[in-house]
């Protein structure tokens, strides 16, 4: 019996973890397109119609390429990283719920498991910048740290805004308690609290404007500058997981997850459209901003960002207790 | 190795921390051709910069010396060969200044009209790389650099029905110029300009409405009055820097005494004032583009008939400089003629090495980021800066 269940859940990982795999290699076939629409370009149309086969092919020239280790690198440290960085945004889609009972793990604790394992991929991030030994990779994980213990406080207060209003730290569980109203439908508080999600996840996940990390014209390529071939695809792969997975849990948190119009079988459509939506939104975002200097990333998050969430999240923590409890409770 | 005067600042700023020393070029995303940069930095903080150029030199000078008047002005395009028509114009203008030449209004006239379009294309190509120093070949920067170089393109379509050529031109020659407008040109031209007249008001929709922009460029990379007149900078960052120091309005060449047209000056010196400069002269090139070609006057294009070979045109012996108003600023040519068809010596003032001797002076204290806006601002082509 246990033997089974262990092969049931071996399997549903595996599907899952393929599903994300070939989802992310299609998330940057749209974003190119996307971007490509706003640059008044076309973008990439000449493998396969409409450039639809141009992931795999990048897949395969990414397979194909030498494997390039510095021979100054910290040989352990410099291979392991990108797999470091990979793991924990992968595992953020464990517990994430794409329909009632769809999903591999709905965790009682889902929002904290997600904001603890994606707040690790730093780890991963300060490897590849030190195992490099390189000056660009160097200064890139500096800046890592510092923008990831400044924006990962004000990530994790707004997306605790509707796990106050829900009352429950299950994914499931607050999507059941939008039903009626979903949480950025709240006025003001549910506005101004997606907004704080959104930009402290662009700053998170080190999108431009705040892609201080990456950097490409000042730093090159900030902490994988040195990787290529397979781990570097794998880095890039790590990057989209986790900007896929954050639009997932902004949809979850805010949009009101798989609620939607239609019998119960649309929900895992739904809450794709929305997390697309969310991702589109970021995407937009990416593609029309400069970015901006480490310093004032750090203003920004200590000083607007972080007493904004918080207050937020006592205005919240107000309407609960005096509207007599939380909705999912 | 930093020079001494870096290795002083290193010391005097010196407060204890560990020091690290980056090297920025010559191959770099933002190095803007072969420009190298050795940065001392203190965790962000740049302490001390070192500047180091000559990677792009091509004897220009020599080469002035072993060709002849006819030859050298398709040459003369290749020391900044993102404003080519510039330093063509600043050569011809020497050699006819030497031999006393006059020119046909109606070659004065096509003069004024290819530098002004040359100086809208080359705004273009600063705007674009500028924004794509700041917001990333994978960000809003890129956006920018692909609206920009897509104005730059009609107007190198224009160039190209003129001379044949969409970079170098050798449109230029002593006595006036190579080619006439061909049929039609006049009108396309117009519809060209007008249609990049209404692209710059989306461009500073785009920008200056950009919370994040602003806070890129305001007080970043001050350049101070005195610090411009000291260095000895020209062009768009001597009127950011408050001083409208413009040689069309100064000692007027080519007829630009008849334009009607609007020298902008900016006094804060900062990155954003240079940009405001650079924008106002995008809309004040299209103007005189349209005077230009309201007033052009008729008759012949040069004035001197043509030659059978190269050695023909002679310049009688005397010396000379003459300067034009280029994109980046002032581009002068010295130049002493001893009566052969070629010139005794030759000697090129280039507007960009000028304008990067500032940047020493102003990058120390700044951030690392702040280093590619205030490279981006100060547009060197290193054609010219190394030539």
């Amino acid at each position: 019996m246990t033997t089974a269940l262990a092969v049931r859940d071996f399997v549903a990982a595996f599907v899952l973890l393929n599903a994300v795999i070939a989802v992310v290699t299609y998330v940057t076939l749209l974003e190119r397109k996307f971007a490509a629409r706003m640059q008044s370009r076309i973008g990439p149309y000449r493998v396969g119609p409409h450039g639809l086969l141009q992931p795999i092919a990048d897949a395969l020239k990414l397979m194909m390429k030498e494997d390039v280790v510095p021979a100054t690198s910290d040989r352990w440290v410099f291979n392991l990283a990108p797999l470091v960085f990979l793991i924990p945004c992968v595992l953020i889609f464990a517990t994430i719920p794409f329909a009632p009972g769809l999903g591999l793990a709905d965790l009682n604790i889902g929002v904290l498991f997600f904001l603890a394992v994606s707040a690790l991929e730093i780890v991963g991030l300060f490897m590849a910048g030190w195992g490099s030994n390189n000056k660009y990779a160097l200064l890139s994980a500096m800046r890592a740290v510092n923008q990831i213990i400044s924006y990962d406080l004000p990530f994790i207060f707004a997306a605790l805004i509707p796990v106050v209003l829900g009352g429950t730290l299950r994914l499931g569980g607050i999507v059941e308690a939008q039903r009626g109203l979903w949480f950025v439908a709240y006025p003001l508080l549910g506005q101004l609290g997606f907004l704080a999600y959104l930009v402290a996840m662009i700053a998170a996940e080190n999108r431009v404007p705040f892609d201080i990390l990456e950097a490409e014209s000042e730093l090159v390529a900030g902490f994988r500058v040195e990787y290529s071939g397979m781990k570097f695809a794998l880095i890039q792969l790590a990057e989209y997981a986790h900007v896929i997975g954050t639009s997932y849990l902004g949809a979850l948190l805010f949009l009101g997850g798989w609620l939607g119009p239609g019998p119960a079988w649309l929900g895992l459509i739904w809450l794709s459209l929305k997390a697309l939506a969310v991702f589109l939104l970021v995407t937009w975002v990416r593609w029309s901003f400069v970015r901006i200097r480490v310093d004032q990333i750090l203003g920004i998050s200590w000083k607007l960002l972080l007493p904004a969430t918080l207050s937020l999240l006592l205005v919240a923590a107000a309407v609960v207790a005096y509207s007599g409890g939380a909705r999912g409770a | 190795m930093p020079d001494v005067d870096a290795q002083k600042v290193i010391e005097l700023g010196y407060s204890g921390n560990e020091r690290l020393v980056m090297n920025m070029g010559p191959q770099h995303p933002s190095a803007h051709g072969v420009f190298r940069m050795i940065l001392t930095l203190e965790g962000e903080t740049i302490v001390a910069v070192d500047a180091v150029i000559g990677y792009l030199h091509r004897c220009h000078e020599k080469l002035g010396e072993t060709l002849t008047y006819v030859q050298y002005p398709s040459i003369a395009s290749k020391t900044d060969y993102v404003a080519a028509m510039t330093s063509e114009l600043a050569y011809v203008l020497a050699a006819e200044k030497i031999g006393g030449i006059e020119v046909p209004r109606r070659a004065q006239y096509l003069r004024v009209l290819a530098a002004e379009l040359q100086r809208i294309a080359s705004h273009c190509l600063w705007l674009g790389t500028w924004c794509m120093d700041m917001g990333g070949a994978l960000g809003g920067g890129a956006t920018i650099f692909l609206y920009a170089i897509r104005e730059r393109e009609m107007v190198l379509d224009l160039f190209e029905a003129l001379t044949g050529a969409r970079l170098l031109y050798g449109f230029h020659q002593v006595g006036g110029t190579r080619y006439d407008l061909p049929a039609a040109w006049a009108e396309r031209c117009r519809s060209a300009v007008d249609f990049i007249d209404t692209r710059i008001d989306e461009y500073e929709e785009m920008l200056e409405d950009n919370a994040f922009f602003l806070a890129r460029t305001r007080e970043v990379g001050v350049i101070s009055r005195e610090l411009a007149q000291e260095v000895g900078v020209s062009g768009p960052l001597i009127r950011g820097s408050g001083i409208g120091y413009d040689i069309r309005r100064l000692e007027p060449y080519s007829s630009y005494q008849e334009f009607d047209f609007k020298v902008p000056v900016e006094t804060t010196g900062d990155c954003l004032a240079r940009y405001r400069v650079r924008m106002v002269e995008f809309r004040e090139s299209i103007k005189i583009v349209r005077q230009a070609l309201d007033g052009l006057p008729a008759g012949s294009i040069s004035s001197r008939p043509g030659v059978k070979s190269v050695g023909q045109v002679r310049i009688p012996k005397g010396e000379g400089y003459a300067r034009v108003e280029g994109p980046r600023g002032e581009v002068g040519c010295y130049m002493i003629a001893d009566g052969s068809p070629k010139p005794y010596r030759m000697k090129w003032r280039g507007a960009s090495f000028s304008n990067l001797a500032v940047l020493p002076h102003i990058i120390p204290g700044h951030k690392v980021a702040d280093v590619v806006a205030i490279t981006g601002s100060v547009d060197p082509v290193f054609g010219e800066v190394d030539r």
